[in-house]
């Protein structure tokens, strides 16, 4: 049974995988790449990998696919000119794929990994995996964690900074040049002669 | 019972049909970026695969922070796609020539 359910999965997510690639719409590819990410957080399940398969479902599809879908609409994208070079790189990349398969399959379904310590099937499932996870990371990975934050951090800072408009209707401060003015930039004195009483 | 060759032969397959796709859409950098998360996704299959078989948990570990590092890559990539788009007016790769690399 539960290997119906992982060839179930396994075929939607290689079906939808080469629909991204081969589709010509783009949020057509994003809405596919969503399918996707959809089955491989069911086959995380079958794995006995919940929460990750639950933080796949959220960031990926709740986040980053929603970001793609927002940047794929705002730019006014002509597809055609994007899609030349398709039927000329076609027999090159299915070529080069063919290849890799051929490679990555005679390793993979060598008796190697056929071996008893790969059969056991065997994490923990008396303790939740999301515990099994917090120990794991906050006890042996605790600097890796926070290396990863700081990473997030840079790049919510590259992002917004690369975006920021500085047109000329946004109006704002800027406070090193507000700070850096001299008495003499915003006060003149003006010297005049005073003015003589007249009888 | 799933084998540990099914999973790893799904990751293998998942990498190769997007390898073929970054070399189908060359000239499309948003589809550029699709295919690196689904290599990135592959990876991550091997990487739960192996944790689930071994019954280890610190391959899942890895595959939280590669997440965290494909969230980070992908919304810098989509950042420079939109700078890029507003001063060139284009997302094609094969006009992005002006380093005459």
């Amino acid at each position: 049974m539960t290997q119906i359910i992982f060839y179930f999965f396994s075929a939607i997510l290689l079906f939808s995988a080469t629909m991204v690639v081969a589709i010509k719409n783009p949020i057509h590819a994003a809405l596919f790449l969503v399918l996707s990410f959809f089955s491989t957080a069911a086959i995380w399940l079958l794995l006995n990998a919940e929460f990750l398969a639950i933080a796949l479902v959220l960031v990926y599809v709740g986040a980053v696919m929603v970001l793609f879908l927002f940047v794929i609409m705002m730019l006014d994208i002509n597809v055609a000119t994007l899609r030349q070079g398709f039927a000329r790189y076609f027999p090159l990349g299915i070529i080069i794929a063919f290849f890799m398969v051929v490679a990555m399959g005679l390793i993979v379904s060598s008796d190697y990994f056929l071996s008893d310590i790969y059969s056991q099937g065997s994490i923990s499932t008396i303790q939740s995996n999301t515990k099994l996870l917090g120990l794991a990371i906050y006890q042996d990975y605790l600097y890796h964690f926070e290396i990863a934050g700081a990473i997030l951090l840079v790049a919510i800072i590259a992002a917004i900074s690369l975006c920021l408009n500085k047109s000329k209707i946004t109006k704002s401060t800027q406070p090193d040049v507000q700070v850096l003015a001299k008495k003499d930039d915003r006060l003149r004195v003006v010297k005049m002669k005073s003015e003589e009483k007249e009888d | 019972m799933i084998t540990l060759p099914e999973v790893l032969s799904l990751g293998t397959l998942l990498f190769c049909i997007s390898v073929a796709g970054i070399f189908l859409n060359r000239k499309n950098i948003i589809i550029l970026l699709m295919c690196i998360e689904l290599m990135l996704l592959s990876v991550n299959i091997n990487f739960i695969a192996f944790s689930y078989f071994l019954g280890d948990i610190h391959g899942q570990v890895f595959v939280f922070f590669i997440l965290t590092v494909a969230a980070a890559e992908s919304a810098i990539g989509l950042a420079i796609l939109v700078v890029m788009f507003r001063s060139r007016d284009t997302i094609n790769v094969s006009e992005l020539d002006s380093m005459k690399g």
